[in-house]
C-alpha cells in the first residue's frame, strides 16, 4: 500500500505500545530484564545448551533459567522449537501487561506480526539427525511447521484465538523493527490490536555452524571483552537468544480501554545496502525521522545497532555523525548485556527505548568504556544517565544488507 | 490378541502429542473422538507413524484420515498388514 492510497486519517492514526513481554539472557520478564540492564548485569556466558568446546566461538547470550515445562502446556511441547516456546511466554506477558481481556477482544481484529531469522533451527536439526541416522519414518510430523519462520506468529495466534492479519518479516536483525512497521500498517488500516516484535533462538550446533560462517562472531572467551561495540578493542559480535514482544494498538483504542501507553511508534523506515557494501543505515534513519515528522535535533537518544565489527561500528558512527554531528546525541546499546539477538533484537531495543522514555533514564552500554577515536559518539557507558527524553531513535542492521530505523516518542 | 492395547496407545499419545489440561486420558476414552481429546490431524499423523514403528505395521493414510476414535484406531492397527509385506 502506498502513501497515495491511504486516507489522510489512516496515515495519521497514532500507533502506541501498551504491553511488553521479554525473554532475555539476563532476565525472564520485563522487570527482571530492565533491572539487569540498568545495573549492567550481563547474560553473556559460556554456552551450556550444547557442547561448544569444539567450536572457535564458545560464548553466547544464553537463557539459562527457562524451564520449558513450567511455561508451556504438555500438548505444545512436542510441536514447538525453543524460539516458539520463548515467544509464547513473551506474548503472554505482553498481553497481560496490556490488560487485554480475551472475552472483550474482537478476534478478527487482533493479529500477530513477528520477525524470524532462521526459523526453528534446534527442532530442525534434531529432525535432520533423525532423517539421516534412522530414516524418514522417524521424522516428527510437527517438523512440517515447527521449523517455519511464521510459526511463532501462528502459534501465538492459535493460543490466543487471534483471527486478524498475521505474518512474519525475515530480515535478520532488522526484522524486529520491520515487523513493528508492518504491525503499525495494520493498526492504521483498522486492526484493533497486533502482537509484534520478535524472539529468536539458534543455540544449537547447526545454528552455530551457520552463524560462525561469516566470521563476524568474536572468538574471545572472556564474557566481559568479547562484545565491545564501538571500542577500539572490538573483536566482533556475540550471538544470543530471546527477544521481546509488544502489543500495538491505536491511541484511541488504548484510551478507550483505559490503558496508559509506553509510547508511540512515530516513524518507521527500511533501506537495503547496495552490492558495493556502502551503508544505507543513515538513510533509513533519515526516512524514519521524516515519517515521524521530526528532525535530528528532536532526537534525545539513539539505540545503536552496535555491530562490534570494527568496520561496521565505524560506518554506524559515521551515519550518526552525519545526522547529529560528532557526539551530537547520546547513544547507547543495552544489547551489550545480551549479545545480538537476531530477530529478537528489534523488539528488545524498542522495549528498552520505551522504558527509557517512561523512566527518563538512559541504560548504559556495558564492557566498552571509552569508544574508539574513529567512532566519535557520545556513548553512555558504565552507569545509567538520567535525561529528559521524549524521542528515541532505534537502529538495526541485518546480515545481508538490511537496515531498519524506528522513531519512538512519548505518547500524546 | 491385539497388537496394541489402549493403555499403550494412551502412552504413545502422551509422548507424541502431550496431554491437554482439560482432558483426562485415564477416563474411558475408547469412543471419544481424538479431536475432543485435544489431538488434531497432525497429532494423529504423528502418533500413527510412531505406532507403525512400534508394531512393525503399515497403516493406510486414507484410513488414518477417516477414523476418529481410539477404538477405530485400534481396529485399524489389528487389521493392518505387517510392514514391508505385500498388501
Amino acid at each position: 500500500m502506498t502513501a497515495a492510497t491511504m486516507t489522510t486519517e489512516a496515515m495519521t492514526t497514532e500507533a502506541v505500545v501498551t504491553g511488553i513481554g521479554v525473554t532475555a539472557p539476563n532476565g525472564l520478564g520485563t522487570q527482571t530484564w530492565w533491572d539487569a540492564v540498568l545495573q549492567g548485569r550481563s547474560g553473556i556466558r559460556p554456552i551450556t545448551r550444547f557442547d561448544a568446546s569444539g567450536y572457535p566461538v564458545r560464548l553466547a547470550g544464553e537463557i539459562t533459567d527457562f524451564v520449558d515445562e513450567e511455561h508451556i502446556p504438555s500438548r505444545l511441547l512436542p510441536q514447538t522449537d525453543r524460539m516458539t516456546r520463548l515467544s509464547l511466554v513473551a506474548a503472554q506477558e505482553a498481553l497481560a501487561d496490556a490488560g487485554v481481556v480475551p472475552a472483550e477482544l474482537e478476534r478478527y481484529h487482533a493479529g500477530v506480526v513477528t520477525a524470524s531469522s532462521a526459523g526453528g533451527f534446534e527442532f530442525g536439526q534434531r529432525e535432520l539427525q533423525a532423517l539421516w541416522s534412522k530414516g524418514g519414518p522417524y521424522v516428527s510430523a510437527y517438523q512440517s511447521f515447527a521449523w517455519f519462520y511464521a510459526v511463532n506468529s501462528g502459534q501465538i495466534s492459535i493460543r490466543h484465538d487471534f483471527r486478524g492479519p498475521s505474518g512474519v518479516l525475515v530480515t535478520e536483525q532488522a526484522g524486529g523493527l520491520d515487523a513493528v512497521g508492518q504491525a503499525r500498517r495494520h493498526v492504521r488500516k483498522g486492526v484493533g490490536l497486533v502482537v509484534t516484535g520478535g524472539v529468536d533462538a539458534s543455540l544449537c550446533p547447526w545454528g552455530w555452524a551457520a552463524q560462525i560462517s561469516d566470521g563476524r562472531l568474536s572468538t574471545r572467551t572472556d564474557p566481559a571483552t568479547a562484545y565491545r561495540p564501538f571500542s577500539a578493542d572490538a573483536s566482533g559480535q556475540v550471538s544470543g537468544e530471546g527477544g521481546a514482544l509488544l502489543v500495538l494498538e491505536s491511541a484511541d483504542e488504548a484510551r478507550r480501554r483505559g490503558r496508559r501507553p509506553y509510547g508511540t511508534i512515530a516513524g518507521c523506515a527500511a533501506t537495503f545496502d547496495p552490492p558495493s557494501g556502502e551503508s544505507r543505515l543513515g538513510r533509513a534513519a533519515e526516512l524514519a525521522l521524516a515519517d515521524a515528522g521530526l528532525s535530528p535535533q528532536d532526537v534525545d537518544l539513539v539505540f545503536a545497532d552496535a555491530s562490534g565489527v570494527r568496520a561496521e561500528d565505524r560506518a554506524e558512527a559515521a551515519a550518526l555523525a552525519g545526522l547529529f554531528g560528532v557526539r551530537g546525541v547520546p547513544v547507547t546499546a543495552p544489547k551489550a548485556t545480551v549479545g545480538r539477538l537476531s530477530s529478537g533484537a528489534g523488539g528488545l531495543d524498542l522495549a528498552a527505548a520505551l522504558l527509557a522514555l517512561r523512566h527518563q533514564i538512559i541504560p548504559p552500554t556495558v564492557n566498552v568504556g571509552q569508544p574508539a577515536d574513529d567512532c566519535p559518539i557520545d556513548l553512555v557507558t558504565d552507569r545509567p544517565r538520567a535525561a529528559r527524553l521524549r524521542v528515541a531513535l532505534v537502529l538495526a542492521r541485518g546480515r545481508g544488507g538490511f537496515n531498519a530505523a524506528t522513531v519512538v516518542r512519548t505518547a500524546s | 490378541m491385539s497388537l496394541l492395547h489402549l493403555d499403550e496407545l494412551k502412552q504413545i499419545l502422551r509422548e507424541c502429542a502431550g496431554e491437554d489440561e482439560s482432558t483426562d486420558l485415564n477416563a474411558d476414552v475408547l469412543d471419544v473422538p481424538f479431536a475432543d481429546l485435544g489431538y488434531d490431524s497432525l497429532a494423529v499423523l504423528q502418533v500413527s507413524g510412531r505406532v507403525e514403528l512400534h508394531c512393525r505395521i503399515t497403516l493406510d493414510e486414507d484410513d488414518i484420515s477417516t477414523m476418529t476414535t481410539p477404538r477405530e484406531f485400534l481396529a485399524l492397527v489389528d487389521a493392518a498388514p505387517a510392514a514391508g509385506s505385500v498388501a
